[in-house]
């Protein structure tokens, strides 16, 4: 499904003395398949742009395609095309509410009016999707899960309704090392397996260089740099000017880069990087 | 729209006029006594000169009028009801609209006209009292404004403390609201469409999270007082310890002379 926003402005509490204009004029276009990857500082407009995205926030001005439906027209019931967008919001383990992991699941499916036997398949699917054993979890209170199991369990509520794009917004923060493999993993999986687009909102540079293939930069609501990962994550000075750092192997490679080694910036691979750095190393030993 | 720009009770905007730095007890004092000066006022020239001192104290406030009057958005419909009961079921003075059994008077207008304007400089009055001090501030001057209650045994700093932390948490619900509703309708929750009773049962999958959440702010929240050694108010001093200053007094005279002038204007005046 691709996705494009047009001149999107969106300002909370117009007329307000708190009145804030987190968009600006700003345009995106993102392509059927694409992993992209959406940083940006602390209130640079990232999680605003998202819930433009899915529909949940309706523009100031500027409008939102998704194939060619336009989600702010006003005049169509468009809540069924805003659902192929799967949003996975800030801290989604909030929003679980049954007695349940599966009737929790199954929310988002009945609400699209499926019947019981689809419903029932598309938990089980989405449980194995997110990797968690259903026979373990159907059962269980979702109140009672571990920080990382709930965050997945959220993320399956929102994968049941089988979405073509999945959003995700800042969807480790918080979690443990183990905890944050694991989800990376699975939307890694998803992304490849099932080709679904995703978009993953994140300030935490390394796993935006380990996962995504374009990268889209956001600087006070409006782009300020995007492009291929190897070629974003190799200029640090454009980068710092968008409040941004380099992710910490590409950091390491552009300090030794200043002292003098002869080195590329863009690598995010452990092992890529120790073996290009042995090589500079034997060439200035001879 | 966000909840929080709807509802504006206990709003705060931070500012350094005049009136933001009187010490609370000066500013709840004063605001008392003009609401209930306001019962006194009953022609339309009080009115007039209580509307242009308020008018005056607003502009030294550097509120904007408009954020004000949006105090007034969720009593609107209060004002509008009391004017129509008063216009249609009073029945003094003489008719001058018949429809039916339904019979609009003259003096009848002019009370619902004065009922409705009392109604309305009455919300003005509290609503900029409150975006003029810090909830904190509010309930920390109504703890020491209302301490003498204690010897009748009424827990004043218990009650002033639970409603600092009532007003405190009013905006972090609304926000959270505002996010699991979204959450929710993002899973095709029929919030914003269908008829009210789907509507309705959407409502679970919010309160539920709502509640969840809240209980464990409480807790959390009791914990972290507990862990300061927290223990209700004998004893308690507090770090921003309030003094009266001169500008207290002048201000409290000020609101005083303010009133007994509009007093004696109503007074004198034409009806
Ligand atoms: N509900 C809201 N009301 C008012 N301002 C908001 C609200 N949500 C976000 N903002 C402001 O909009 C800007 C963008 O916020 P956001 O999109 O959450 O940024 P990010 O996700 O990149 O941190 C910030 O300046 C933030 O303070
Ligand atoms: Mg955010």
């Amino acid at each position: 499904m691709r996705i494009e926003a047009e001149r999107l402005t969106y300002i909370y509490g117009p007329g307000l003395p708190w009145e804030k204009r987190a968009l600006d004029d700003l345009s995106l276009r993102i392509e059927e398949g694409e992993f992209v990857g959406l940083v940006g500082e602390t209130g640079s407009g990232k999680s605003t742009l998202v819930q433009l995205l899915n529909g949940i926030l309706r523009p100031t001005s500027g409008r939102v395609l998704l194939d060619g439906v336009d989600l702010t027209d006003r005049r169509k019931p468009v809540w069924k095309a805003r659902l192929q967008v799967g949003l996975v919001f800030q801290f989604p383990e909030s929003q679980l509410f049954a007695e349940t992991v599966a009737e929790d699941i199954a929310f988002g499916p009945r609400n699209l009016g499926l019947d019981r036997q689809e419903v029932s398949k598309r938990v089980e699917e989405s449980l194995l999707k997110v990797g968690l054993e259903p026979a373990l979890f159907r059962q269980r209170s979702p109140f009672t899960l571990s920080g990382g199991e709930k965050r997945l369990v959220a993320i399956a509520g929102i994968l049941a309704m089988c979405p073509r794009v999945l959003i995700v917004d800042e969807v480790t923060a918080g979690l443990d090392p183990r905890g944050k493999r694991d989800i990376l993993t699975r939307i890694k999986l998803l992304h490849r397996n099932e080709r679904t687009t995703v978009i993953m909102v994140s300030h935490d540079m390394d796993e935006i260089a380990s996962l995504v293939e374009r990268v889209v930069v956001l600087k006070g609501g409006r782009i300020c740099r995007q492009g291929q990962t190897t070629e974003v994550f190799s200029d640090e000075e454009s980068l710092a000017g968008c409040g941004i750092r380099l992710p910490t192997i590409p950091q390491i490679l552009s300090s030794l880069g200043r002292a003098g080694w002869r080195l590329p910036v863009s690598i995010f691979d452990v092992q890529e990087a120790a073996r290009l750095i042995a090589q500079e190393c034997h060439r200035g030993a001879v | 729209m966000a909840l929080s720009d709807v509802v504006t009770l206990g709003q705060y905007i931070p500012g350094n006029s005049l009136l933001h730095r009187l010490d609370p007890r000066t500013k709840f004092l004063a605001a008392i006594t003009l609401t209930i000066l306001l019962f006194f006022v009953t022609k339309i020239t009080g009115y007039f000169f209580f509307l242009v001192i308020l008018l005056s104290v607003v502009a030294a406030s550097g509120i904007s009028l408009r954020f004000l009057l949006r105090g007034l958005r969720p009593i609107l419909f209060l004002i509008l009801f009391t004017f129509v009961v008063q216009a249609f079921f009073s029945q003094e003075g003489n008719v001058i609209l018949q429809w039916g059994f339904l019979a609009i008077r003259d003096a009848g207008l002019w009370k619902a006209f004065f009922m409705s304007i009392r109604l309305t400089l009455l919300v003005l009055v509290t609503t900029l009292l409150t975006l003029v001090t810090s909830p904190i501030d509010l309930t920390d001057g109504l703890d020491r404004l209302f301490s003498f209650l204690h010897v009748l045994r009424v827990p004043v700093h218990e009650i002033a403390m639970m409603m600092t932390i009532a007003l405190r948490f009013i905006p972090t619900l609304l926000d959270e609201t505002d996010t699991i509703v979204k959450a929710q309708i993002s899973r095709g929750a029929p919030l914003d469409r269908g008829n009210i009773f789907r509507r309705l049962r959407g409502f679970v999958a919010v309160l539920i999270p709502l509640f969840v959440s809240a209980f464990r702010r409480a807790d959390e929240l009791a914990q972290a007082m507990e862990a300061r050694c927290y223990r209700g108010g004998e004893g308690r001093t507090r770090m921003r310890a309030m003094v009266l200053h001169w500008t207290d007094l002048w201000a409290a005279l000020a609101a005083l002379a303010l009133g007994l002038a509009t007093l004696s204007i109503n007074w004198l005046a034409v009806p």
